[in-house]
């Protein structure tokens, strides 16, 4: 009896020490960092351009993996829910850009700025908001990051300016001279499309930055379509890296992680060393229409999105460098998706069953340090109150 | 003989003194005579001083003095981190305004005049005016925005709108509109000092009128509430609406009145938004007659507004007549001055209008 029992003790021990034995000898194995051969910029009154031979540690690895993969999946989520009708109104989605939000945010510090236009919900996230509060920001209830008031397009977190309906390229330049003003060494990013690179606005700001020098890091996100419209189509010059002009500038491949990381370094070096401004174009891809009621099959082919898909998809080819490099195992991955998908899962659920926000928040946040105030209603009766 | 000369005037000291504690012969506080430009200047000067986050901005500010001068020496006192000079690109230096204020700074932004502001109309709504309440509260935007409204002389159509019903459509704004030296300096020192976006509505015709500043409105923290009325003159036969320049113009209209018995009482609105509207209900509940008036046009215009507003409060029971609007001649502004002129209220139109609405 003894016997048989120490014989299953030892039995299990043997089995336990050999899975410790083997992890160990799996641990060791990965490789902690690597070095890898990216993409050359195209540089633009630049003597020199970004590193092409970075270095990627296992651990920014596994980071970089999951916030990108935790960006994909909800922003498939959102998609989901819109069409169940759960989410209203405009709905931009940011899938197949995830490089460009988590290639910047690595390269930045969280007490640096950014600003970006409507496709906001992956940069609202790198910044540090939520996929809780995000979601619930989408379908509206109290839970959101702006309480359900600003919804897809105006979400803002510290350091974080929105989600702006057109651009908010001015108000980061803005933002950038109160860096200098305030002179706190920090920067500020400020993001716009394709589309909105032909704004005049954006050519005032570029004037007024490098004129006065300010700590701004302009990014173009060129997704090669603003709305239906083909960049072909919309501007006489497509090398947006060029349309500083007097601003230096970079193309930078937006689906590589590690380029639009080395890109954002070489960027805020750039800046932070007084020389003013800076203009990055990220050339991107993103999978979605242009918003959610945009099929984005009519200006473009299934084959084209297909092809991107299949070739230049940013997590794939971070999960391919990793795995290839021995960097992290499939399981590993596996585990990380399976943890991703718990918390997309867990958030949807609080966005939809978290109530919207009361009636009595209607009229607040009207001005800031207001007592009381009162709001009129649809009708004179209706007297409602405001308090911020 | 040096003595009792001491004695004489240690005593005749005394005198003095006694005969002012006694209140014998009060003199008037000392009031002084300034320009609503100099109280504009005042105020900047004093909030420049005072808070090293307040700075100014816009076209020609800086080392030309201003346009018109209003923001004269600031530079030569505060240098260029304080004091910028913009390229002519209103869109861009608004939003650039705005993203400074929603990262900390209190910036006053200038336009030329207010026209040039249709530039840059959407960084102030839409950036500005909606932040707070689109972020739920997480985006406070402490900006100014100033600079003339409204009628100039010969400065023809596209030089010479009034903006205050357009401003003043927009929740999530403040807007101020001074008359004298005294709203000038109050007004604008509350709106720097406000953590909300305010637009001031000057005047470029009032810009080198002098005004009576009271010894309270010199001292470095005078400020005028922002959302209180005031009672210019009192009266009880008619009460008379209006905000900057017209305020003059009401007043002198009340003066020439005064002579034929009817007693105007005079209100100067001061702000546009959040407006004072208990003041003026107040006065008709006494007067029992209304007229507004304005230098914009007359549709969807302030003293529309206060029609409205009138007419679904208390105050409307006690009307004897309906609300009269005098307003600026519903076209663009010429360029003759004849014409001209004859675009805007004049004094006689007020003494006109006021006669109509009693029925004398």
């Amino acid at each position: 009896m003894l016997a048989i029992i120490s014989n299953v003790l030892r039995a299990s021990a043997q089995r336990n020490g050999a899975a410790v034995i083997m992890s160990a000898r799996t641990y060791a194995d990965f490789t902690t960092q690597a070095t890898f051969e990216i993409k050359k910029c195209d540089v633009f009154k630049l003597d020199e351009g970004p590193a092409t031979q970075v270095v990627l540690t296992r651990d920014e690895g596994l980071q970089y993996y999951r916030t990108m993969q935790t960006m994909r999946r909800m922003e498939l989520k959102a998609d989901q829910l819109y069409k169940q009708k759960i989410i209203r109104g405009f709905c931009h989605l940011y899938d197949g850009q995830e490089a460009c939000a988590v290639g910047i945010e690595a390269s930045i510090n969280l007490s640096d700025h950014l600003i970006t236009a409507y496709r906001a919900h992956g940069y609202t996230y790198t910044r540090g908001g939520t996929v809780k509060e995000i979601m619930a920001e989408l379908t509206g209830r109290r839970g959101g990051i702006a309480k359900g008031k600003g919804g897809s397009m105006h979400m803002y977190c510290k350091h974080f300016y929105g989600g702006n309906g057109i651009v908010g390229v001015p108000l980061g330049a803005g933002v950038a001279l109160a860096c200098k003003y305030q002179g706190n060494n920090e920067l500020c990013v400020c993001l716009y499309g394709d589309g909105a690179a032909n704004q005049g606005q954006i050519f005032e700001t570029y004037n007024m930055a490098a004129l006065w020098k300010l700590p701004v890091i302009f990014i173009c996100e060129n997704n090669r379509y603003g709305m239906g419209t083909s960049v072909e189509r919309a501007a006489a010059s497509t090398d947006y890296f060029k349309r500083g002009e007097f601003i230096p500038g970079l193309r930078v491949d937006g689906m590589d992680v590690l380029c639009v990381r080395e890109a954002t370094r070489f960027a805020a070096d750039h800046c932070r060393s007084g020389k003013g401004p800076i203009l990055m174009e990220l050339q991107t891809y993103r999978y979605h229409g242009h918003s959610m009621s945009d099929p984005g099959v009519s200006y473009r082919t299934r084959e084209e999105i297909q092809e991107v898909r299949s070739k230049s998809d940013p997590i794939s080819m971070l999960k391919d460098r990793m795995l290839s490099n021995n960097m992290a195992s499939v399981e590993e991955l596996k585990e990380i998706d399976v943890e991703v998908r718990k918390e997309i899962e867990d958030a949807a659920q609080f966005a939809t069953t978290d109530p919207e926000p009361p009636l009595e928040e209607l009229c607040n946040h009207i001005f800031c340090d207001m007592p009381s105030l009162e709001v009129r209603g649809t009708n004179p009766w209706a007297k409602l109150k405001s308090v911020s | 003989m040096a003595a009792s000369l001491r004695c004489f005037l240690r005593s005749g000291k005394n005198t003095v003194s006694a005969l002012q504690r006694r209140d014998f012969h009060r003199s008037a506080p000392a009031a002084v005579q300034m320009t609503v430009r100099d109280a504009l200047n005042q105020a900047m000067d004093e909030e420049l001083e005072r808070d090293e986050r307040v700075f100014l901005l816009g076209e020609e500010v800086a080392q030309y003095d201003g346009a018109y001068k209003v923001s004269r020496g600031l530079w030569k006192k505060y240098g260029d981190k304080r004091i910028i000079d913009t390229p002519i690109s209103e869109m861009g230096f608004t939003g650039i305004a705005v993203g400074a204020a929603m990262a900390g700074l209190r910036p006053i932004c200038e336009f030329m005049t207010f026209n040039f502001s249709m530039q840059a109309i959407d960084q102030i709504i839409n950036s500005a005016a909606k932040t707070y309440y689109m972020s739920a509260g997480l985006q406070s935007v402490p900006i100014v925005f100033r600079g003339p409204n409204g009628a100039s002389a010969g400065v023809a159509a596209q030089h010479s709108q009034c903006f205050a019903a357009w401003y003043g459509h927009c929740p999530g704004l403040k807007v101020v509109s001074p008359w004298n030296s005294e709203d000038a300096k109050g007004l604008l020192k509350s709106a720097i000092r406000d953590e909300n976006p305010v637009v001031v509505l000057e005047n470029e015709l009032l810009y080198g009128v002098p005004f009576e500043m009271s010894e309270e409105a010199q001292s470095k923290d005078f400020t005028i509430p922002i959302g209180k009325a005031k009672i210019e003159r009192q009266g009880n036969s008619i009460t008379l609406v209006a905000h900057s320049r017209y305020v003059g113009h009401c007043l002198d209209a009340a003066a020439v009145l005064a002579k034929e018995g009817i007693e105007c009482e005079v209100i100067n609105l001061r702000t546009i938004r959040p407006m004072d509207v208990e003041t003026i209900e107040t006065s008709v509940m006494k007067t029992n007659h209304l007229v507004t008036v304005e230098g914009g046009w007359p549709q969807f215009g302030i003293g529309a507004e206060i029609c409205a507003r009138i007419m679904e409060g208390p105050a409307f029971n006690y009307l004897d007549s309906p609300v009269t609007r005098v307003t600026g001649v519903d076209i663009p502004m010429p360029y003759a001055k004849i014409l001209e002129d004859h675009s805007l209220p004049q004094v006689k139109d007020i003494i006109f209008s006021v006669k109509k609405t009693l029925n004398i």
